[in-house]
């Protein structure tokens, strides 16, 4: 996978609390046996009108030509519900890197971070000040520093406003090198062995 | 030092925990089914990696499976691929399979338990969110995506965060027509959709305890509604006699050395939780969702919100909600004409489901303008229904007793609700589009359902029994 390292973009605003999985790649979607291809679903039913590709609704954002760019914005408990892959597949394939919102559902965090689209976490406060500004002006710019563990918003009429995000350590020397936790459990299989025998022969 | 039920079975689970990151977790059960694993596979062979411990892997077809002629190939050419895909992968890996005819086969939350796989004190995991079922057993049971099933697949660990703890103290008893479906759905009505993220949930109280582990599993199940980690209940009397003589129960001594272990899974008296919370029984009136996530829930007496009930910046998403509902703010929901009815789903689809609604149902007709659709969870559940002459019952009332799978809880298979057309389920999420494009979902427990499924409109069941 390739490494995150610091991200400058314009952003994607989608302004809704608790976007589920299901909104980011309807079931109907997840017949596919491979990772690819899943970004042409994204958001499929806010995208069409009744599913049709020839009618694209133009109030979502993905068909406003304002807004594009590999950061995309999100609400509060962004990724809730299922605990389908294909959703951070789908967001990935279609071109962002970065999540931001300001509380990310369990699961979709953890997948997100598997495929190396980082999920920033930002204040309620720090998450309004970019949908203004974004909305003032659709250009406007965010950098995402991982090594810094910051994000900035590069406020067009006004000082930047910075903020610091959290991740663990582990997790970011991974994304920064571009390591898989696969990479390390396969490290471990003689400590995982070992681990098994000693259960069995103490019976836990 | 005193320690909860969680923390009894995660810590001697741990292998190495890494300094400001996660603990390697030992996965005792597995299982797979054939939507969330295929990459998972391709993922292993692009390594050119085995199976890591395939008999600790167990693998069914339940997701897009169809309800109807299960004896013939599927149709749906997709479905037909990842199902025969599944196949292939475990032949080739050395994985048990409990696919399409199998006696077996069902949906994963539904067959672990009813064949004595789910024990108490193990972890388990599943690329499927409703994992969190098996913890109704004393188990750590969770949800995982594609990726971690790789990780499992290839080491049988997982890299895991230990959650805060919750825990939820139901107490008192219930009131008449109100089952442990309602339980969950008022208490997700309380904390909302995200209320318990982070959390590794525990239910305890008196009205817990006093629930059979198939009313108990309904609410693990729908831990992740609420955003939880996990979801548990202590496992006693009723748990052990659930599971003693299933398939693949411990038997002989080996029983007498787990029941011994299992007996000490419970949360010592002093131990603490970073959230506790108290609900008393009685409080909770059959419930109903008026939206689009589990959270926005109401008795059925009940209104909805008013729009000055909302907070200013969740207005927008609300009424989004209702108008994608077709809904008002403050209105009731009761009398709501419904047009599907769907009991079924790792929610509600085991026997005592099926025998609740056939109870209630026996000798009443189904309204004329409704569609009634019963899928039970596994081949057991749906051969027992037929042993006990249930579907008869559902015959002439008028209902559809299908074959076991996911069905219309996710529309992935050939039952989805129309678009437009309300249905009242007793599944888990009610998500925009979660029953086919643009369905509308009203969720809630097997009697409330049926009770629609009578009158053809939302019905408060206590005024039919």
């Amino acid at each position: 996978m390739n490494a995150i390292t610091t991200i400058t973009s314009t952003t994607v605003p989608l302004n809704a609390e608790n976007v589920d999985t299901d909104q980011i790649i309807p079931a109907r979607f997840l017949k596919a046996t491979s990772r690819e291809g899943f970004g042409k679903n994204l958001f499929r039913d806010w995208r069409y009108e009744n599913d049709d590709e020839s009618t694209p609704r133009n109030d979502f954002v993905l068909n406003d030509p304002a807004f594009h760019g590999r950061i995309l914005v999100g609400a509060k408990n962004f990724g809730c519900g299922s605990s389908r892959e294909h959703a951070a597949w789908a967001i990935k394939d279609y071109g962002f890197d970065v999540v931001v919102s300001s509380f990310f559902a369990d699961i979709f965090k953890n997948n997100a971070l598997n495929n190396f689209l980082l999920p920033v976490t930002v204040s309620e406060t720090f998450l309004s000040e970019i949908f203004k500004a974004i909305k003032s002006d659709p250009s406007t710019t965010c950098t995402v520093d991982l090594a810094a563990q910051s994000i900035t918003l590069n406020k067009k009429n006004g000082p930047a406003l910075s903020e610091k995000f959290e991740i663990n350590h582990y997790k970011k020397t991974c994304l920064l090198n571009g390591y898989d936790d696969i990479d390390y459990l396969l490290s471990m299989k003689e400590e995982i062995a070992a681990f098994e025998n000693k259960r069995i022969t103490s019976n836990i | 030092m005193p320690k909860t039920l969680f923390e009894k079975i995660w810590d001697p689970h741990v292998i190495k925990t890494i300094p400001d990151g996660p603990s390697i977790l030992y996965i005792d059960k597995h299982f797979i089914h054939e939507v969330t694993s295929p990459q998972a596979f391709k993922g292993l062979e692009q390594r050119g990696l085995n199976v890591f411990r395939p008999d600790q892997v167990v693998a069914t077809a339940d997701h897009n499976v169809p309800t109807l002629n299960q004896h013939l190939p599927i149709k749906e050419e997709l479905s037909r691929i990842q199902v025969d895909t599944l196949q292939r992968n475990c032949s080739k890996f050395g994985i048990e399979l409990y696919g399409l005819g199998h006696p077996f086969q069902g949906i994963v939350p539904v067959i672990g338990p009813e064949l004595g796989i789910t024990q108490p004190g193990m972890t388990i995991v599943c690329g499927d969110s409703h994992t969190s079922t098996h913890g109704a057993f004393g188990t750590i049971a969770f949800g995982i995506g594609t990726s971690e099933v790789e990780m499992a697949l290839a080491t049988q660990c997982l890299m895991q965060h230990r959650p805060k703890l919750m825990r939820i103290n139901v107490q008192g008893k219930l009131n008449k027509g109100v089952l442990s479906k309602d339980i969950i759905l008022y208490i997700i009505s309380r904390i909302s959709a995200s209320g318990a993220t982070g959390f590794a949930v525990e239910y305890a109280g008196t009205a817990i305890r006093a629930l059979s582990m198939e009313a108990r599993m309904t609410i693990c199940n729908m831990s992740i509604e609420m955003g939880a980690r996990c979801g548990m209940i202590a496992p006693d009397e009723i748990t052990f006699n659930y599971i003693k003589g299933r398939p693949f129960a411990p038997r002989g001594e080996d029983w007498t050395k787990a029941l011994a272990t299992w007996k000490t899974l419970f949360t010592d008296e002093a131990a603490k939780f970073d959230r506790e919370l108290y609900i008393d029984a009685s409080d909770i009136e059959p419930m109903i969702t008026y939206g689009t996530n589990p959270g926005m829930g109401i008795g059925i007496s009940g209104n909805i919100p008013g729009m000055h009930e909302i907070e200013e910046k969740e207005k927008s998403s609300f009424e989004k909600s209702l108008r994608y509902m077709g809904l008002e703010a403050g209105a009731g929901i009761k009398g709501k004409k419904v047009d599907y009815v769907f009991i079924g789903s790792c929610t509600n689809s085991r026997i005592e489901d099926l025998r609740m609604v056939a109870a209630f149902v026996k000798g009443k007709q189904k309204a004329a303008d409704v569609q009634v659709w019963i899928v039970p969870g596994s081949k057991q559940v749906e051969q027992q229904a037929r042993a006990e002459g249930i579907d008869k019952i559902f015959a002439d009332a008028g209902f559809l007793l299908r074959q076991p799978g996911c069905s219309a809880c996710l529309g992935m298979n050939e039952d989805k609700i129309p678009a437009g057309k309300y249905c009242i389920s007793t599944s888990n999420r009610n998500f925009e589009g979660r029953q086919g494009p643009n369905a509308r979902t009203f969720l809630a427990s097997p009697l409330t359902a049926a009770a629609a499924a009578i009158t053809g409109s939302v019905s408060d069941v206590r005024e039919m029994m």
